[in-house]
Order: C-alpha cells, then structure tokens, then sequence
C-alpha cells in the first residue's frame, strides 16, 4: 500500500517542480555561462564556454570582459543607481497613498470591502502596457491633463510632462499602486480591532492607538507590499521606454537596447546576472515573509 | 476627530481610485473620437473600431496571442494546482522549500531578467537538442512558468481554507485518496481553479517583454505589435484596440470576482444550514 502511494505523492510533485526547475531555475545557469561568453558574429551570437577538445577534456574558456565592462563604462553605474532611486521614492509614494486607501477599505463595512478591492484589482490585472500607453493620453503635451488645466486657465502654456522623470515616476505610481494597496489590506484586515477599543478604553487617543498598535502590526503588510513595488520596478522596462526620456536610462532599458540593439548578448546576460545579483537581498526578504505568512 | 480622519481616509481612497480609473476612461472616450486628431473633439465616430478589422498584422498578432493565452494558461492551471496540492497537502518532502521559492520567485522577478534567461536557455536547448524552435512553443513555455505561479498562489489559499474532515470522511467510507481528492475537494478548489485560468489568460495576453526576448524573429504576439506602434506615439486606431482589450480584461476580471465571491457565499450558507 504505502509504495503506491508515495510515488501517487510524486506523480503530484514532480511536474511542476521539474517544469520550474528546468523553465526557471535552470536559465540563471545558462546566462551565468554565457555571461563569460564573448560576442561572435554566428549564431546565437556568443563563443561557446564550454568546449570539449578532441580528446575529451573538458575545456573551458572564462572570459571577465563583461562584467569588466560594467564596472568601467559607465552608463551601467548610473543606470543602476538612477534605477535604485527611482524604485526607491515611487515606493515611498506608492506607500503614502497606498496605506490610506487599505486603511480606508479595511474600516469600511464587510459588505462594500469585496466591491473595492474588486474596483483596486481590476487595473491590476488589466493591460500593463495598454495602462502605461493611457497614462500617456493624460500627461502629454497636447493631453488630458493640460487640455483642462489650459482650459480652466490655471496655466498658460502646457506642462512639460512626457520624457521626464516626473512620468517615469507618475508612471511606476500608476502602474504599482495597486500592488501596495493589496498586501497591506491583508494585514490590516486582520487586526483585531478589540485591541484598539482597548487602548481607547485606557484613554489612548486615536492618533496614539495608531502609532502604537496600528502601525507596528501592519509593518508586514507594509514590507510586503513595499518589496511587491520595488523589486520589479527597479527592473522595469516598459515605463523608462515609453514615457520617459533619453536621460531616463534605467536598467532594463540599458539591458533591453544591449540585447536588442547591440545584439551584445554576453554583455546584457553580465548585466541581468549583476542585476539579479543587487535584487537578492530584497528577493530573499520578500521570500523570507512570504514563507513565514503561508506557513503560519 | 474620529469622523475628520474618516474622512480624510476616504477622500485619499478616493482619489486614488480616480488615478487608476481617469486614463483608461479618457482614453475610451477618445477611441470614439471622430477626428485624427488626437487634441480634438471631432464628434461620435466608431470608424476607428472598424478600421481594426482590416488592419491584418494585428489580426494575425491577436490570433496568436489568443492561441498562446489559452495554452498558457490551461498548463498553468495544472501545474499550479498540482503545486498547490503539494505545498498545502504534504508537510515534508525533499525539495519543498525549493518547490516554494520557485513558485514566489516568478511573482516579483522583473521580467526582463526571467526573459532573457529563458531565452539564453532556449537558445541553448536548441543547440543540445533541436527543440524548441523560437515562437509558439517558447512562448506558451515561458508564460506557463509565470501563470503557474500565480495559480499556485490563488488555489494554495483556498485550498488551505478547504475543509479537510469532508475529505477524510470519504476515505473513511472506503473512497480512495484519488476517488476523495476527485469527488470532494475539487469540486471545492474549482473556482479558484477557474478564477486563475481567466486570471492567466488575461496576463498572458497582456505580456510584452517575457515575449520579446524569447518569441524570436518570426512570431509577433499583440502587445509586441503594439508596443512598436505605440513607441511611435498615440494613435486613434490603437486607442480603439486597447479600449476593446480592456473592457474584454476588465470582464475576464469581474467573471473571476464573481466566481470565487458567490462559491464563498454558497459555502457559508452551506455551513449555516449544517448547523455550524
């Protein structure tokens, strides 16, 4: 009996472990290779690694270029930096308005809750691009918003908005906010709200109550949802590409215009395992909770 | 003081709100706007929806980005539940902190790094093995491992809300563990399994950049196709499209909404009437 049903057990486990395992975990091993690679006008574009010579050695051929070139030219510094800043304040951002809003929803009745997450999650899931494309309808030149403003006569000539990092941020704002208002909804769901009567009853004022129970168990709603924003908007590409300008260089822009238009692929493969390598700490922290919530 | 940050609250909730709704609201109105011109108001016209029919390129883009949705995200149900039903039901097996890192991972990964990885990985599957070949396959490949992620997340929650003594009762009653697992508790995950189908078709049919990097030369997916005309700057023919695809999103959604609130609703009267 108990032989068929360990492997009735595997038959449940291994498909998706092995199909993650090979469709996700197992790339970062193929661009930490061809990171070592150099450029080679054949197809696909990069110098073999790992050779075996005719004798059958095995042969390796390790070359640092790459990552030698990321720490002189550069444009990669700056991008890197000017990524980490930007995903820094949208967070912080994102976190201001996104703590209200769950805040709001968590206080409203049981009934209206659905319907508002429901309204917070619908552009969640709709279209990032299509999102991104309509944020442009509103911030340029000839657009939503200096039309009305133009029109009310609250400016006299159009905001300079597209191409800047004002839409960048405005950008990654519009984009993720949903992604910080959800996670901190969870936790503050959960709060016991007998604990504040309780400080109110012992003549806490409601400020107090925040400052002392509120916000200190909401801090994993707030770390969740911080990570959910930062992480991939340090990575984001499709924002820098299509409201921001030249100067707006992030680093999935740099890494997509090296692979599409340099077609340097050790190079972008160098920038993505540097990338990933500066994301780990965040990535480790948001497993670390996440792990911890399931668990629990 | 009470009423005054209640209302504080609930005029940020508000306005927030409104940033996430006044794009897309303007630029549905505008898809109907008769003139070209994207600055001017030139009356009701729906010229532009019908211009999307003749426009072939985008036709063929959908067709295949339609394709690769529903492939995408029947793998992704399967593997996810599958996933799912590991993490929640078996306590300890080798492998299972990994199986879990593997299926948060994809959730926040940027997705330039997981597009270019996975294509380095095709790329030299190809040279090992001669498959697969760049399009269809790579893409419905790559979209599978970031859907069944999000699969995974939404049937792990329900399923570990599922109660598990109905199972048990069946074997009890002699049922096998597959026969209750098929009898009792999907029908209970059902849902939930249903609601990340919609779920992974929506974000499969959304994707540009995981697409880019490993659709290879020949297959264009929609939003590659309208990345490269958007790069270009607003159209009133891609307003129309993008207003199509996101009422049929934004339906997709609510359906996926309203399954899981009204199976939570039928469960709780259930629970009622058994007297609990």
């Amino acid at each position: 009996m108990r032989p068929t049903w360990l492997t009735g057990r595997w038959l449940i486990i291994l498909p998706p472990l092995l199909f993650l395992l090979v469709f996700f975990l197992i790339p970062f091993a193929f661009a930490f290779k061809i990171s070592f690679a150099e450029t080679a006008p054949r197809v696909p574009p990069f110098t073999d690694v790992i050779t075996f010579t005719p004798d059958h050695h095995l042969h390796l051929a390790l070359s640092l270029g790459n990552y030698r070139y990321l720490l002189t030219d550069e444009v990669y510094g700056v991008a890197y930096l000017y990524s980490l800043r930007t995903a820094f304040f949208s967070t912080l951002i994102c976190l201001g308005l996104g703590y209200p809003m769950a805040y709001a929803i968590a206080r409203s009745p049981k009934s209206l809750q659905g319907v508002l997450l429901l309204v917070i999650m619908l552009p969640f899931w709709t279209s990032f691009l299509l999102r991104v494309y309509a944020l442009e309808g509103i911030i340029r030149d000839n657009g939503f918003l200096n039309t009305v403003l133009l029109h009310l006569g609250v400016i006299s000539h159009p905001l300079r908005i597209m191409r800047t990092s004002v839409a960048v941020y405005l950008g990654i704002i519009y984009s993720y906010l949903p992604f910080m208002v959800l996670p901190l909804f969870a936790t503050l769901e959960k709060l016991d709200p007998t604990l504040l009567e309780a400080a109110a009853d012992l003549g806490s004022t409601p400020r107090r109550a925040f400052l002392d129970i509120t916000l200190p168990l909401s801090i994993p709603g707030v770390i969740a949802g911080s990570l959910l924003v930062f992480i991939p908007a340090v990575g984001e590409f499709v924002i820098p590409s299509l409201l921001g300008g030249p100067n707006n260089l992030m680093i999935g822009r740099v890494l997509w215009d090296e692979f599409f238009g340099n077609h340097d692929w050790p190079v972008a493969s160098a920038v993505a395992i540097a990338f990933l390598l500066l994301l780990a700490g965040p990535i480790a922290i948001y497993q670390y909770y996440n792990v911890r919530q399931t668990e629990a | 003081m009470e009423r005054r940050s209640s209302a504080v609250l609930l005029s940020v909730l508000f306005f927030g709100i409104a940033l996430l709704y006044l794009p897309i609201a303007v630029l549905i109105a505008y898809s109907f706007n008769a003139s070209p011109l994207v600055n001017v108001w030139g009356g009701f016209s729906t010229a532009w929806y019908g211009q999307l029919l003749h426009n072939r390129q985008l036709l063929e883009a959908a067709l295949l980005s339609l394709e690769v949705a529903v492939a995408a995200s029947s793998g992704a149900v399967v593997l996810g539940t599958l996933a799912s039903i590991a993490l929640v039901r078996f306590a300890r097996f080798p492998g299972r902190l990994l199986l879990t890192g593997m299926v948060n991972a994809p959730l926040v990964m940027p997705e330039i790094i997981t597009g270019i990885t996975q294509l380095l990985l095709f790329v030299s599957m190809m040279q090992l093995l001669s498959w697969p070949h760049r399009g269809f396959t790579t893409i419905v490949l790559s979209h599978i491992t970031f859907c069944t992620a999000y699969v995974t997340v939404t049937v792990q929650s329900r399923l570990q809300s599922a109660d598990r003594s109905l199972e048990e009762a069946a074997m009890d009653l002699g049922a096998s563990p597959a026969r209750a697992f098929l009898e009792i508790t999907l029908p209970i995950i059902a849902p939930a399994i249903v609601s990340s189908w919609l779920l992974c078709f929506t974000l499969s049919l959304d994707d540009l950049v995981i697409s880019s990097f490993v659709a290879g030369p020949g297959a264009s997916t929609l939003p590659m196709v309208i990345y490269s005309k958007v790069k270009l700057g607003v159209s009133p023919d891609i307003n129309a499209l993008a207003s199509l695809i996101v009422c049929g999103v934004g339906v997709c959604i609510i359906g996926a909404g309203w399954l899981m609130t009204r199976s939570d609703r039928r469960r709780a009267l259930e629970a009622q009437l058994a007297g609990r």
